[in-house]
């Protein structure tokens, strides 16, 4: 055992850019797939069958293959295309498909917009029918009616599903290790095991950092379902 | 070209062994932890509790990769402490399995604890008014029941552990995943490789959702169902 390695200053550096790539990664991919998300989840339950075949399908593929194959596609699939290759020297947004931070980022971002999408339709589909029925009775249209009382409900009751996204995303990220030059948690730990064969040091020290920041998510989750459940919460008094 | 789609499907074969074993490890475990959860022994929930903490806390990746290259040294400092020369190799499908079952056992064990606590207090009771004994009750009264409830948690589980599969390509395991990024750097065409593998998974993982549907309709059979 040797810990003190670990413990270096250059060393806690290399574990500190990890930890400032991971989470980058993680809050950039869980905003941007909160958005694709939101997209559809109103299409898989709205009203044209030709979209909600098109995101279903597209929310099988994602959930039924592994992201790492996805990652693979993304990063060294798309490269090969020649279509992007055409681009990717001149024509922006294609330029991006060079760098491994933003091909990372798109495949986590694709991967959890089809998962959260799933659950926020469930909970939109699970929405109490009276609640439909008194908006309508106040003569709000179809849009007020998601605005005002869909979406705001079935948004909070997604939180506990989507607490575990999170931490499942969180975890996610460790295979952003797979794609050379990205130094995250994961990948900081490779380059100390490689430098001074410490493999289970180094990885002992990642797997705390995912730990402590697993808690950290969940406490946070705690509060904020303590907030915006709070009026599902079974009387007390 | 096709030589590379062959070796991608014999791929296939050793990814199915990989994950039937690797459920086999998981599901074991899984019942020895949630017997160990709900046993009331405080040594024994702790232990339980660690255990499906600490597991499900830290991404599969460093579990793996801490079993794999951490254990290998740590066998080989062993050997090296009882005077043996030999040094070993943790063998990638071994490690694969082992780790794989190491994970989902966590996942299993509150899957299996929830379904044993959803089976009706009077049932064990009946069985203890019956002189039954423990393994007597669990055989005939808490296991076939527990599959009724377990099997939509179990389906989850099993969909996630499929795809956990590939990340033994990352430990050097030549299965699809691995086999596919081979056949990318050789032929320099990655895209149609790996929409081949993901293709396979696809079929994989849709298979066994049919296979457990089918299984859970099975199981199902005699529980009432209430039409909202």
């Amino acid at each position: 055992m040797n810990w003190a390695i670990i413990f270096e200053t250059k060393n806690l550096i290399l574990f500190g850019n990890g930890i400032v790539t991971t989470l980058g990664l993680l809050f950039s991919s869980l905003a941007i797939g909160a958005v694709l998300a939101l997209i559809f989840a109103l299409l898989l339950t709205g009203p044209s069958a030709l979209l909600r075949w098109i995101v279903g399908a597209y929310t099988y593929i994602i959930r039924g293959t592994p992201l790492l194959i996805q990652i693979y596609l993304i990063y060294y699939g798309l490269g090969q295309l020649e279509w992007i290759q055409a681009r990717w020297d001149t024509v922006w947004p294609w330029t991006h498909f060079k760098e491994p931070f933003f091909c990372a980022l798109l495949a986590f971002s694709l991967n959890t917009a089809g998962y959260t999408a799933e659950m926020l339709a469930g909970a939109i589909r699970e929405t109490n029918p009276g609640e439909i029925e008194a908006a309508q009775a106040f003569g709000m249209n179809r849009t007020q009616i998601m605005l005002r009382i869909v979406l705001p409900s079935a948004m909070r009751r997604t939180l506990p599903a989507y607490s575990n996204e999170v931490v499942m995303m969180l975890q996610s990220t460790s295979l952003a290790s797979a794609v050379p030059s990205m130094i995250d948690i994961t990948a900081a730990a490779g380059r100390i095991y490689s430098d001074y064969y410490l493999p289970f040091e180094a990885y002992m020290a990642a797997a705390a950092i995912y730990l402590v920041a697993t808690f950290c998510l969940i406490g946070v989750f705690r509060l904020l379902e303590n907030h915006f459940l709070a009026y599902l919460a079974p009387r007390t008094h | 070209m096709n030589d590379y789609y062959i070796a991608i499907l014999q791929g296939a074969v050793l990814t199915v062994g990989v994950s039937l074993l690797a459920l086999l490890v998981s599901i074991v475990l899984g019942l020895l932890g949630a017997g160990a959860k709900l046993s009331g022994h405080p040594t024994l929930v702790g232990l339980a509790t660690a255990y499906t903490t600490v597991v499900r806390g830290i991404p599969d990746l460093v579990v793996m990769l801490l079993v794999f290259y951490g254990g290998t040294i740590g066998l080989n400092h062993l050997l090296e402490a009882m005077g043996s020369h030999a040094t070993v190799d943790i063998n990638p499908f071994l490690a694969g399995v082992l780790t794989i079952g190491f994970i989902y056992g966590a996942y299993m064990t509150e899957t299996f604890r929830g379904a044993i606590l959803a089976i009706p207090k009077g049932q064990m009771e009946a069985a203890w008014a019956f002189g039954m004994g423990r393994t007597q009750a669990f055989l005939r009264i808490t296991a076939p029941q527990m599959v009724r409830y377990a099997l939509p948690g179990f389906t989850n589980n099993w969909l996630v552990l499929i795809k956990a599969t590939a990340l033994v390509s990352l430990i050097g395991l030549k299965e699809m995943t691995y086999l596919a990024k081979q056949a990318s750097a050789a032929t320099r065409s990655p895209f149609a490789f790996f929409l081949f593998t993901a293709a396979l998974f696809l079929v994989y993982t849709t298979v066994s959702l049919y296979a457990l549907r089918k299984l859970n309709d099975r199981y199902s059979l005699g529980s009432k169902r209430v039409q909202l």
